[in-house]
């Protein structure tokens, strides 16, 4: 029998050049959890966004039961049984679950809404599905998991045949977990097929019956869950072909400079996003975070800068605590910090790059002279500066946003680094930019630590932080998971088992080298 | 004039009657207001709306001595000036405050302009017999005291903009065009991903608004007054817009805020006897708006910090026991 989807030979190459997708052949059985693994950028999503149509394949074909389709939008799809379970819930807050479900194809009678029929129709498949929501509670009310019930329940009110769930336990409580799994045996009970995105290992082999591992655009294999084991899947995730050579000179490790004591974090959602965290940075090393994203980093990394206050422990920076203060106060404290986003938290597009260049000390001599900013001073810092960090610009008069994404990192870089900081915190620093600049900037950060700063590095680019860091640290699920104090000896393979939850030292075997 | 005599006057029958008068150009409005603010559009542009059909009303029914035809040519006219904020802004891109601006001053401007070409007059159209829509006595009630004095005898438009209220309000909570209306206002992603059209949606908002506005025009220049006096509007489209948000975004909520402020209005016009500096006297309703506006705020952000303390005590509590288990 042919199966339910064949996607032929996917090519998905976006408009920045980026190819997501390169030559992907996936099959899909009638009945069968699917899950789809690999790192962030793998291209497990992309594919999945053209099978439901919200974006069309660069080459390639899609067959569903045995017939080619064309989905120019996800109510195409729909149309034909595809339906995506969003992690960012398609739902509007002040309805009722009720409507929500029923939305954009509501029962009517004449022109009058017919609410009892949406209610009734909520219940039947709430019930015929075992997806517990209560009809007439206000959507913005109710908790992640029921919202997440009511995502499946729009979709299957639209007589769905294939679910594709998108990280769906990344947003949920342990519990709310097991109840979502318990639903999915359910859904598949009754004839429907699901494709399940997700990185994490534990998840694939509980819930699914064939797994495909994705890396750099491409599918790595397809196998029966039965026959993966964790160790061999996350093998296949991570595994790297080539490793930066990067000059680095030997450390010289002096003074600890930051301590953070038993860090907790809970989201707005009410997630703990971050655990009791303890660590130590000292002057002159490199601290790489290794985890697939959405473990915590983020929310470390804003903790630390002031921009998130933590639920409890704190981080202290020379005897004096940080946690809970502005992110001025931090700075003034040595932090500096590196956004992982650069366009909405490093940078003021409209500004011009001079005036980017000096946002965090334009209030302070010799850029400050009396009630006014000096322009010649600032002007001049900006030469020096786009000279030093080779910007890429005719003058520093122009808008950051006339910049190319590499040239304006370097501006962001320039800022951090001319603040002449003890202790620099760095996320996702080379993201999304090109590999001139990538070179540039880790260049810097390397000469930064051998000149006594210290360095804390997050980065979802496992090579960057296996080829920058002295010491390696792992985060998984908000805890660290394992510790690694010579970078240089540890294997992509073994920090894969700890990124992922496969291996986690104790508490006692990390202590003495946190 | 003394107190005594104005405080009689306030707590007549008269006093109330007026009140529902002067109220119908701000409920009218408000109502419109409210619909495409609920569609995630702000129609800033009532004030003007107001306006075109205030002075179309009465030029056509001045020219052709034909009262219904000029309320025909009002209605249309205000419903084609939204549709230019709508084409602005929905399929051009122009940033609906500054297209809602301009069209108020090309309003402002261009009624005068065209009631110069066409009566000669640049401030009144009082040389111009233009119509006045017919008021409606009410049986049974109006021959009851006190109330048939407050609810009886009315314009049609005082008694169409209740009727609208409650239509609006069936528009809103019971078709689907209502509730793809308020789809698109709160999430217009979520609403897209369900195949709902964002942009055809939020137009029919504005014409709609439009619609309702003009009536709010309409009522000003003929039956409230009888001609056009420039800018006669004096910021109704704006005190609407308040109302809206002092009505917490509901259709009965936003009728009660317009006829608070219809009350100020009509009180300036009591306390107009007095011997107080009539621009004091005239600033009361505007200042009453600002007011109300700054309590609402206050009151709903004290609503807002506390909602927020909750949920979080709320979600710690349930994490923690969670970790327990």
């Amino acid at each position: 029998m042919a199966p339910l989807v064949e996607m032929h030979n996917i090519v998905k190459i976006y408009s920045n050049g980026v190819v997501a997708n390169n030559g992907v052949d996936f099959q899909l059985e009638k009945g069968e959890i699917h899950a789809i693994v690999g790192e962030n950028g793998a291209g497990k999503t992309t594919l999945m966004k053209i099978l439901y149509g919200s974006e069309q394949p660069t080459s390639g074909e899609i067959l569903i039961n045995g017939e080619p389709v064309v989905f120019k939008s996800p109510v195409d799809a729909m149309k034909k049984g595809v339906g995506m379970v969003h992690q960012n819930f398609m739902q509007i807050p002040s309805f009722t679950a009720a409507e929500n479900v029923v939305l954009g194809h509501e029962p009517a009678k004449g022109v009058r809404l017919d609410k009892k029929k949406a209610i009734e129709v909520t219940k039947e498949l709430s019930e015929q599905y075992g997806l517990f929501v209560e009809p007439t509670a206000i959507t913005e009310t109710i908790n992640v998991g029921m919202r997440q019930r009511i995502e499946i329940l729009k979709i299957l009110y639209l007589g769905v045949e294939i679910l594709i769930f998108d990280e769906p336990t990344a947003v949920l409580t342990p519990q709310e977990t097991k109840d979502l799994f318990k639903a999915v045996r359910v859904l598949i009970e009754k004839g429907k097929t699901i494709v399940f995105i997700t990185h994490k290992l534990r998840e694939v082999k509980e819930i699914s019956d064939r797994v495909t591992v994705m890396r750099n655009g491409k599918i790595m294999g397809t196998m029966k869950t039965a026959d993966a084991t964790k160790e061999g899947l996350a093998r296949m995730m991570v595994g790297r072909e080539v490793f930066l050579d990067i000059h680095k000179p030997a450390m010289k490790r002096g003074e600890k400079v930051m301590s953070v004591q038993d860090l907790s974090y809970v989201s707005e959602t009410g997630r703990t996003m971050l655990r009791d965290l303890s660590f130590n940075l000292y002057a002159g090393e490199i601290l790489g975070v290794a985890g697939v994203e959405g473990n915590g980093q983020t929310e470390l990394v804003e903790v630390l800068t002031g921009l998130r206050v933590p639920a409890s422990g704190r981080a202290v920076v020379d005897e004096i605590e940080v946690t809970g203060k502005t992110p001025r106060e931090v700075r003034q404290a040595g932090v500096a910090h590196i956004p992982e986003d650069r366009l909405s938290n490093g940078l003021s597009l409209a500004s011009s790059i001079d005036d980017n260049l000096i946002v965090d000390r334009f209030d302070k001599p010799p850029f400050k002279k009396g009630l006014v900013i000096d322009q010649k001073v600032v002007e001049n810092n900006g030469k020096k500066l786009i000279k030093e960090f080779s910007i890429l610009t005719p003058n520093g008069e122009l808008p950051v946003s006339s910049l190319s994404g590499g040239n304006m990192q370097k501006v962001v870089v320039a800022r951090e680094f001319s603040s002449d900081p003890k202790i620099l915190i760095a996320a996702q620093p080379t993201r999304g930019i090109d590999v001139g600049a990538t070179e540039f900037i880790r260049d810097q950060l390397v000469k930064k630590r051998t000149d006594g700063a210290a360095v804390l590095l997050v980065s979802a680019d496992l090579s960057e932080v296996m080829s920058l860091s002295d010491r390696i640290i792992t985060m998984f699920e908000g805890e660290i998971t394992g510790v690694f104090p010579n970078a240089s000896k540890v294997g992509e393979e073994e920090l894969g088992y700890y990124m992922l939850g496969v291996k986690r030292q104790t508490a006692e075997e990390m202590e003495a080298m946190l | 004039m003394s107190i005594n005599l104005v405080l009689k006057g306030i707590f007549s029958a008269l006093f109330l009657a007026s009140v529902l008068r002067i109220s119908t150009a701000l409920i009218l409005p408000a109502l419109g207001g409210l619909i495409t603010d609920l569609s995630g559009s702000i129609n800033i542009s009532l004030e003007g709306t107001m306006l075109v059909s205030a002075f179309t009303g009465v030029i056509v029914s001045g020219f052709s001595h034909n009262v219904w035809l000029g309320v025909l040519a009002g209605i249309a006219a205000g419903v084609l000036f939204s549709a230019l904020l709508a084409y602005f802004h929905l399929y051009l891109g122009t940033n609906i405050i500054l297209a809602g601006t301009a069209l108020n001053i090309l309003a402002s401007g261009g009624t005068v302009f065209l009631l110069f070409m066409l009566t000669g007059d640049k401030g009144s159209s009082s040389t111009l017999a233009s119509g006045v829509v017919p008021t409606v006595n009410i049986p049974i009630i109006k021959d009851i005291p006190f109330l048939g004095t407050v609810l009886s005898g009315h314009n049609i438009f005082v008694y169409g903009a209740f009727v609208l209220a409650f239509l609006i309000n069936q528009l809103l909570y019971h078709t689907k065009f209502g509730v793809h209306l308020r789809a698109v206002g709160e999430d217009p992603v979520a609403a897209t991903s369900v195949g709902i059209n964002v942009r055809k949606t939020k137009f029919v908002t504005i014409l709609v608004s439009g619609f309702l506005a003009s009536l709010g025009g309409l009522n000003l220049s003929m039956a409230y007054l009888s001609s056009f006096q420039r800018d006669m509007t004096a910021g109704r489209g704006f005190i609407a817009l308040a109302a809206v948000y002092l009505g917490g975004r509901k259709p009965w909520g936003t009728v009660l805020a317009a006829i608070l402020f219809g009350i100020a209005d009509a009180l300036s016009n009591q306390l107009g006897t007095l011997n107080i500096p009539s621009q004091l006297v005239q600033m009361i309703p505007y200042a009453i708006t600002i007011i109300a506006l700054v309590v609402y705020g206050i009151r709903n952000q004290q609503k807002l910090i506390e909602q927020t303390k909750r949920f979080q005590e709320r979600e710690l509590a349930r994490s923690k026991s969670e970790q327990q288990d």
